[in-house]
């Protein structure tokens, strides 16, 4: 039984390299394997872009994981993947350990996720918060204490506050949750939570008291029905637009998205047609799955970018 | 008099609180069940069936997922099953009582302890990379059978265990050697219980989702494995990935695909009752 099972482990091996030489072989035919693996927040967006470039190179086959940003660069640093997802920079170490396995790589932003505090239109008290305030409501130390809105500022009603959030399994969830109150998905658990933004959109039109938090693009949709508080990240109150998400004021609930591509993927033309396409579709596809788009003129400057990159390392 | 009252109470209500202990589990399945099919039974159709997955929650289907837990199912059962089944044989009829099957029979309980996302660290070093076989349905289903490997052999050893004394002095007094007596009575004997303690041990493999995933199983494949050295994805890194998007009908689609995954569960142990019965039958 055993001899059996070592051949077999070892016919997969063999089998194994075999594959490999194939991918490199057809790579040169247009029709190989992109793979992509990193953050699950950005990975709406390049699914979205890997469905339609089924359309136009059917024959390339992109594959995504959700490791994690983390996870993603760890991989692309071992030189195992093509391109990262990545919801931040890549740190020090990381980048290290890519410098030592001889990867040089690009960063491109592809678009930016930038939660909304939101409120009743009635509601004219409690259009800043600061960061400590959001703290205080929705820190897990807060179930069942504070209950009144003069509980987290003397200065507003006394009246119940009504609470309405994503569900905790999105990734919506752990961005505020880490933001505001530092810990990933750590927050109270008596809130209204719904993964139908609709739910909570009208939770918070319908109700004076309410308070709720969703992606900005969902405001948007809604702004008539809604009110944007303004978050004091320590240097005064913002509120959230493309602008000052873009510019980066509105901190800390918004965030760049990047991929990373390396430079060995530069010999495979279809990882720069993939590429290419990415920063073509982005906006649209942002747009689409719920996140902000760079404008034209930004886009175009990531191109330059890659196209550059491109250039050296042909 | 008094006293014996006082047990026959106490008689009564550890009988209520085991009941209502009974009940439940049974009731928060069934509020579960309730919810899952009320969100996504009318989502299932053929396309969901055969379409691949997509950033539009209505054209988005599990094609690839289903494909690559079916894989990943095979090639499981066929790494587990021989080298779970050898090792309860040996453990139960050919070790001596002594430390080292003592320090085996220690470890392999404590193996069946072990969180999945351990098993898929190890996968990853040993599997992907030592061994070179990348993110590919074989490496995860290697992952798994280790994984499901302890169940396997316990199982298999109580199952061989509950064989009657008889059958094997009896076999032993006609002049048959140790592996005539395993091959011949004791595993056909035990088969029922051995298919069991299996098909229990893939059902929890193929709900696994975090070895999976630290192993690098993909969330979006536009194909369905062809060799076991391709890339794949499985459902629950679909569902995963489903309840984890805003749009509400990425929840029906997740509801929808739990509905299969359970439907496979479901299969699989009714396959398991099937086969005990038959097997106990005919041993009798």
């Amino acid at each position: 039984m055993k001899k059996l099972l070592f051949t077999f482990l070892s016919l997969a091996v063999i089998s194994c390299g075999n594959n490999k030489g194939q991918d490199s072989e057809n790579g040169g035919e247009g029709s190989g394997t992109i793979a992509i693996d990193g953050s699950s927040t950005v990975y709406p967006i390049t699914e979205a872009v890997a469905e339609e470039f089924r359309a136009v190179q059917p024959k390339v086959d992109v594959t995504i994981g959700v490791s994690g940003t983390g996870g993603g660069f760890q991989k692309f640093g071992r030189g195992e993947i093509n391109i990262a997802d990545a919801s931040r920079p890549i740190k020090a170490e990381e980048a290290a350990v890519a410098k030592e396995n001889n990867i040089s790589y690009v960063e491109l932003e592809v678009a930016y996720d930038g939660l909304a505090v939101v409120i009743n239109p009635e509601n004219d008290w409690a259009t800043s918060f600061t960061v400590e305030e959001l703290k205080k409501i929705w820190e897990p130390a807060a179930q069942g204490t504070i209950k009144k809105w003069n509980q987290i500022n003397p200065a507003w009603p006394n009246e119940e506050i009504h609470l309405f959030g994503p569900g905790v399994a999105s990734g919506t969830f752990d961005y505020f949750t880490e933001a505001i109150v530092g810990k990933s998905g750590s927050s109270r658990g008596d809130f209204t939570a719904s993964e139908d933004d609709n739910v909570l959109v009208q939770g918070v039109a319908g109700d004076k008291y309410g308070l709720g938090f969703f992606g900005l693009a969902y405001y948007e949709a809604n702004a008539d029905k809604l009110a944007l508080a303004a978050v004091d990240g320590g240097n005064g109150g913002v509120k959230p637009s493309t602008e000052t998400v873009k510019n980066g004021t509105y901190t800390p609930l918004s965030r760049p998205l990047y991929i990373y591509v390396n430079s060995s993927s530069m010999k495979n033309p279809e990882v720069i047609d993939f590429v290419n396409f990415y920063l073509d579709e982005a906006g649209a596809l942002a747009k689409d799955v719920g996140y902000i788009a760079l404008t034209k003129e930004e886009y175009a400057a990531q191109k330059e970018k890659f196209n550059k990159f491109v250039a050296e390392n042909k | 008099m008094n006293n014996i009252k006082k047990n026959r109470l106490k008689d009564q209500a550890f009988k209520i609180w085991g009941i209502a202990c009974t009940l439940l589990g049974l009731v928060l399945l069934a509020i579960f069940i309730g919810n899952i099919l009320i969100d996504g039974i009318l989502r299932i159709d053929w396309e969901f069936v055969m379409n691949l997955p997509s950033r539009h929650a209505e054209e988005s289907g599990i094609y690839t997922a289903l494909m690559g837990s079916i894989w990943v199912l095979l090639l499981t059962t066929l790494i587990a099953l021989p080298i779970g089944i050898a090792a309860a044989i040996y453990l139960e009829e050919y070790s001596k009582k002594n430390k080292l099957s003592t320090i085996l029979e220690v470890n392999i309980s404590n193996l069946a302890g072990v969180p999945s996302i351990i098993y898929g660290l190890l996968g990853l070093e040993v599997f992907v990379r030592i061994m070179e076989m990348g993110a590919s349905v074989l490496a995860g289903s290697c992952t798994l059978a280790l994984l499901i490997l302890p169940i396997v052999i316990v199982s298999t050893r109580e199952a061989i265990k509950a064989v009657p004394k008889s059958i094997r002095d009896a076999s032993f007094a006609m002049g048959a050697s140790k592996w005539q007596t395993v091959y011949h009575q004791l595993l056909p004997a035990s088969f029922g219980g051995i298919l069991t303690g299996i098909i229990l041990a893939l059902s929890r493999a193929v709900g696994e989702t975090a070895p999976l995933i630290v192993i690098g199983a993909l969330a979006y494949v536009p194909f369905a494995p062809s060799s076991p050295m391709d890339e794949f994805s499985v459902l629950p890194i679909q569902i995963f990935n489903w309840i984890t998007r805003p749009q509400h009908g990425f929840v029906e689609n997740a509801a929808a695909a739990i509905i299969i995954l359970l439907l496979i569960t479901f299969v699989m142990n009714g396959i398991a009752v099937y086969f005990r019965n038959k097997w106990q039958k005919k041993f009798k």
